[in-house]
C-alpha cells in the first residue's frame, strides 16, 4: 500500500489547525460591571460570567445534555442519607498562579462558602438546617462534605461552585477554570487571559482553551452592542430579545440563533391576598378557580407568542418549560384559547354575559386593572392583547404600567393591586430553587403571600408536595411529586402561565464550534472548546 | 392676510375636523387588532398601515390627534394662565412681593418632580378609564408647568413696570388694578402666547415620557405621545417611512399655530 504523502498529511493537519485555531481575542459586552471577584460573593450577572470564565467546579454541568459531568472531581458520591457527598479529585493540577490543587482547597473553599459572616449567596443553597456543613479531607485527593440535613439534587449545587486555593498569596484571583483575569479597566473592560496551567486538553491533547485571551467591554447600551457586533468589534451577544433578533436576522441572518423555548416565563395572577383592600366581591372572583380558568382559556397564548414575541416564544403550559428535559411534565399542554367554554365556566359561577359585558351574580359589571412594569415593550404589548381578548367575554381590563419600585411596594407591601403580568428568569433547573414560590408561607408565593395556614385545600396539598420532594433523595420519586404540584398549578392556575420565551443570541460566524442552548450562558458554556477563525483571530 | 397664515389656517381646520370626525372617518376602531395584519403596509383598508399589534394607524392617528390636539393645549392653557396670574403679579408688584414670589417659584422648580408623579400615581386608583387617565394627565401638566414661564412673565411685567408709558400712566391717575388690566396685560399677551405655544409641544412630548410612571394616556387609547413612542426603534423607519405620519401631523400643528400668530406676538 502506497503511504500518504508528507504534503498530504501536512494538509490534513492543516484543515484541522483550521477548524480549531488556536489564538486570537473573543470579544463580547457585559451590561454592567462585575461587583466582586470572589466567586462566593457573586450574584450579579456580570460577576456569574467572571466566575463561570474563571471558576473551576468540581462538576459541570453539561448545557447541552443537562447532565452532570466531572470536572476538579473525577468520581463522586452522596451518602444514603443524603448528607454527605464525598469527592475524588483529579490529581497533578495546579492554580493559574502554580499553587497545587488539593483536598485542602475545597475544604478551604466550603468553609468560605459557609461562612455567616460572608453570607454568601451560593452558599444558601447549602444551607438545610440547624448545624454546621463540616468539610474535612480524607486524603489528597478526596475530601468528604457533611451536611446537617438531607439536599435533594445535592451534587448539581457544585456546579456553582467555584474552588479557591487555600495556600495561594493571590487568593481569590488564583483560579482553575480556563481564564484567569489578566486587567480590569474599572467601567471600561476586562481582559481575561488563558489560565497556563488550565488542566483539560482536546482529543488530540491540545492544551485547551483554543482561545488566548477574552475581552469583556462594559456596554449597558444594547443599540450601541448591536452596532458593535455588526462592526465586527464584539463576536457575540449571548441573549437577545425578539426585536433586536429581527433586525439582525434581516441584515445578517447566519448570525442569529433561536435555540428554542428558555426556561424564563412570562405568567399573570389575581391578587388573592387576604390583606388586599380589594372589595369583597372581587376577592370572590379571583379566588374562583372557574373565573381563573376563564380568563386563562379566553386569553390566546399563540397569538401572544406570535405577535408579542414575533414567533419567539411557545404558549406556556405550566410552571416548568420543556427546555427544562428531566423536570417538566409532558403530561401538560397549554391551555386551548376558548371563549366559548371560558363563558361557559364563567356562567357555573353565576357570571351572565349580557349585552357585550360581564355581570357576576350580585349584577357588578366586571372590570379589573393588571399591572406591569413599564418600559418593557413585551409585556406592554401583551397586556394590550389580553385586554382585547377579555372584551371577548365581556371583561373589561384596565392596563397600568408602573414603574418597578412601585410595582413592588403594592406587590408585596401593600397588596393594593388586582393582577399583574410579569416574568420569572428561571437560571436553575431544580424545582427546589422555586420552594419559596410555591410553599404558601413564603413571601414570594405571589398570589398569597405569608399565609399562616394554607387558606385552600390544595395550597396545602402543593406544599406537602413541595416538602416531600425537597426530603426525597430518589429522582423518580421527587419527579413524581413535583408533576404533582404542575398538574396541581395547571388546574388550579394561581399563575396563568402565557408563554416560554425563545433563547435568542448573535454569533459571529467567525467563532467555531458554538452550539447555543437554552441554559445560561448559552453561547459560551463550552468557552474552552470555542476557537476564532484565523483572519478574526488576526483582526483583533 | 399673507398666503403662509392662510394656508395654516386652512391645515388647522382640516386637521381639527378631522379629528372631531374620526367616528365617522375612521376606517377600523382605534383599538381593534387585526393580528393577522400586523406591521402592515398602507393599502386601500388601512391607509397609513397597521401597527405592531395589527391596529390601523389611520384611525389611532385621527383619535390620537384628538386626544392631544385638545388636551395639550388645555393644559398649556391651564400653565400659561398659573405663569400669567403668579409671575404677572409679582412683577407688577414689585419689591418684597416679587422676591418672595420668585423664591417660591425657585423652590417649585427645584422640586423632585419625579418622586411628586410616582406619589400622585400611588394615589390614584388602578381602576381609571383611559379617558380619566388622559384627563388627569394633562390636568397635572398644566399644574406644574406654569413655573418657568411665570419667571420669564415676571421679568417681563418687571420691565415694564420701570417703563414711561406706565410711569405716564401712573402720573395720570391709573389705579393698581386699572394699571393691570389696561396697561400691563396687553403688553404681556405677546409673552404669555410665546410660553403658551413652547408649552404644547412640550406637553404632548412629557405626556410620552408620563407613561412610564403609569400616568400617560393608558392603553388602548392612542395620542401623539404614544405613536412617537413607536419611532424609538429607529431602525425600522426605512423600512416603513409611513411610521413617520404622527411625527408630521405634530410638526405641522406646531409650525401651522405659530404661522396663525400675528407679527407682534410673534418676537415674544
Amino acid at each position: 500500500m502506497k503511504k500518504p504523502s508528507l504534503l498530504f498529511t501536512f494538509l490534513i493537519l492543516a484543515a484541522c489547525g483550521t477548524l480549531a485555531q488556536s489564538g486570537g481575542q473573543l470579544r463580547f459586552c457585559l451590561h454592567s460591571e462585575p461587583k466582586t471577584f470572589n466567586p462566593v460573593l457573586m450574584q450579579d450577572d456580570a460577576s456569574e460570567t467572571i466566575r463561570y470564565l474563571t471558576g473551576g467546579v468540581l462538576v459541570r454541568l453539561n448545557r447541552q445534555t443537562q447532565q452532570l459531568e466531572p470536572e476538579l472531581a473525577t468520581a463522586w458520591k452522596i451518602g444514603d442519607d443524603g448528607k454527605t457527598i464525598t469527592f475524588t479529585l483529579r490529581e497533578h493540577i495546579r492554580f493559574s498562579d502554580g499553587t497545587p490543587f488539593s483536598a485542602a482547597d475545597v475544604v478551604y473553599t466550603i468553609e468560605q462558602l459557609m461562612d455567616p459572616a460572608l453570607h454568601s449567596p451560593t452558599g444558601d443553597a447549602f444551607r438545610s438546617g440547624e448545624g454546621k456543613v463540616q468539610a474535612e479531607a480524607l486524603s489528597g485527593n478526596r475530601v468528604a462534605i457533611i451536611f446537617p440535613a438531607p439536599i435533594s439534587g445535592l451534587d448539581k449545587q457544585f456546579d456553582q461552585v467555584a474552588i479557591m486555593s487555600a495556600r495561594s498569596p493571590l487568593k481569590e484571583m488564583a483560579v482553575l477554570g480556563p481564564f484567569v483575569v489578566s486587567e480590569n479597566k474599572a467601567g471600561a473592560y476586562l481582559i481575561l487571559k488563558r489560565n497556563p496551567n488550565y488542566w483539560k486538553h482536546d482529543a488530540n491533547g491540545r492544551p485547551l482553551p483554543y482561545i488566548d485571551s477574552v475581552r469583556l467591554d462594559i456596554q449597558q447600551n444594547r443599540d450601541i452592542e448591536m452596532l458593535r457586533l455588526t462592526h465586527g468589534e464584539v463576536d457575540f451577544i449571548n441573549s437577545l430579545d425578539a426585536e433586536y433578533f429581527d433586525k439582525l436576522a434581516s441584515q445578517n441572518p447566519a448570525m442569529v440563533h433561536d435555540a428554542g423555548e428558555s426556561l424564563d416565563s412570562e405568567f399573570m395572577w389575581f391578587n388573592q391576598s387576604a390583606n388586599s383592600p380589594l372589595p369583597a366581591y372581587k376577592k370572590a372572583w379571583f379566588a374562583s378557580t372557574n373565573f381563573r380558568r376563564a380568563v386563562s382559556g379566553a386569553i390566546n397564548r399563540s397569538d401572544l407568542a406570535r405577535i408579542a414575541f414575533h414567533g419567539h416564544a411557545r404558549p406556556a403550559a405550566g410552571p416548568v418549560s420543556p427546555a427544562n428535559k428531566f423536570w417538566f411534565d409532558a403530561k401538560l399542554q397549554p391551555h386551548p384559547f376558548d371563549q366559548k367554554a371560558a363563558l361557559e365556566l364563567l356562567a357555573q359561577e353565576g357570571f351572565r354575559f349580557e349585552g357585550d359585558v360581564l355581570h357576576d351574580r350580585d349584577g357588578h359589571a366586571v372590570e379589573f386593572s393588571i399591572i406591569t412594569n413599564s418600559g418593557n415593550k413585551y409585556r406592554e404589548r401583551m397586556a394590550t392583547m389580553i385586554q382585547q381578548d377579555l372584551s371577548g367575554i365581556g371583561i373589561r381590563l384596565n392596563v397600568v404600567t408602573l414603574d418597578f419600585p412601585s410595582l413592588l411596594e403594592r406587590m408585596t407591601r401593600t397588596f393594593d393591586y388586582e393582577a399583574c403580568l410579569l416574568g420569572l428568569v428561571n437560571t436553575d433547573l431544580d424545582p427546589n430553587s422555586v420552594m419559596n414560590v410555591w410553599l404558601s408561607s413564603s413571601e414570594n408565593h405571589q398570589w398569597n403571600p405569608n399565609q399562616k395556614t394554607p387558606a385552600t385545600e390544595w395550597e396545602a396539598e402543593i406544599d406537602r408536595l413541595m416538602r416531600a420532594q425537597a426530603s426525597s433523595l430518589d429522582p423518580r420519586q421527587r419527579k413524581e411529586y413535583f408533576d404533582k404540584v404542575q398538574e396541581i398549578a395547571w388546574q388550579q392556575e394561581p399563575f396563568i402561565y402565557l408563554v416560554n420565551k425563545n433563547a435568542l443570541s448573535a454569533i459571529s460566524p467567525g467563532v467555531h464550534n458554538v452550539h447555543p442552548v437554552v441554559l445560561r450562558p448559552q453561547v459560551y458554556w463550552n468557552i474552552d472548546e470555542m476557537s476564532l477563525t484565523s483572519e478574526v483571530a488576526r483582526s483583533h | 392676510m399673507k398666503p403662509a397664515r392662510l394656508i395654516a389656517i386652512a391645515i388647522l381646520v382640516l386637521i381639527s375636523a378631522g379629528c372631531l370626525l374620526a367616528n365617522l372617518l375612521a376606517p377600523a376602531p382605534y383599538a381593534h387588532q387585526f393580528r393577522d395584519l400586523t406591521d402592515a403596509a398602507p393599502s386601500h383598508q388601512h391607509l397609513l398601515g397597521t401597527d405592531d399589534l395589527g391596529r390601523d394607524r389611520f384611525s389611532r392617528l385621527l383619535y390620537g390627534t384628538r386626544v392631544s390636539l385638545l388636551l395639550a393645549p388645555a393644559a398649556a392653557l391651564l400653565a400659561s394662565l398659573l405663569a400669567g396670574l403668579i409671575g404677572g403679579t409679582a412683577g407688577f408688584l414689585g419689591g418684597r412681593v416679587e422676591r418672595a414670589v420668585m423664591a417660591g417659584t425657585d423652590l417649585f422648580l427645584s422640586l423632585p418632580w419625579l418622586f411628586l408623579l410616582i406619589t400622585v400615581r400611588a394615589l390614584l386608583p388602578l381602576n381609571v378609564s383611559p379617558v380619566v387617565s388622559v384627563m388627569v394627565t394633562f390636568a397635572l401638566l398644566g399644574c406644574l408647568g406654569w413655573a418657568g414661564a411665570a419667571r420669564v412673565i415676571c421679568a417681563g411685567a418687571r420691565s415694564f413696570s420701570q417703563s414711561d408709558f406706565v410711569l405716564l400712566a401712573r402720573a395720570s391717575g391709573s389705579s393698581g388694578f386699572r394699571l393691570l388690566w389696561r396697561h400691563f396685560l396687553p403688553n404681556l399677551k405677546p409673552v404669555l402666547f410665546a410660553q403658551f405655544w413652547i408649552s404644547v409641544p412640550v406637553f404632548i412630548l412629557a405626556e410620552a415620557n408620563l407613561g412610564i410612571l403609569g400616568l400617560g394616556v393608558a392603553e388602548p387609547l392612542p395620542s401623539w405621545g404614544s405613536m412617537l413612542r413607536e419611532l424609538e426603534s429607529l431602525s425600522s423607519l426605512s423600512a416603513q417611512p409611513w411610521q413617520f405620519a404622527p411625527l408630521i401631523v405634530f410638526v405641522v400643528v406646531v409650525t401651522s399655530f405659530h404661522l396663525v400668530l400675528t407679527r407682534q406676538e410673534l418676537p415674544a
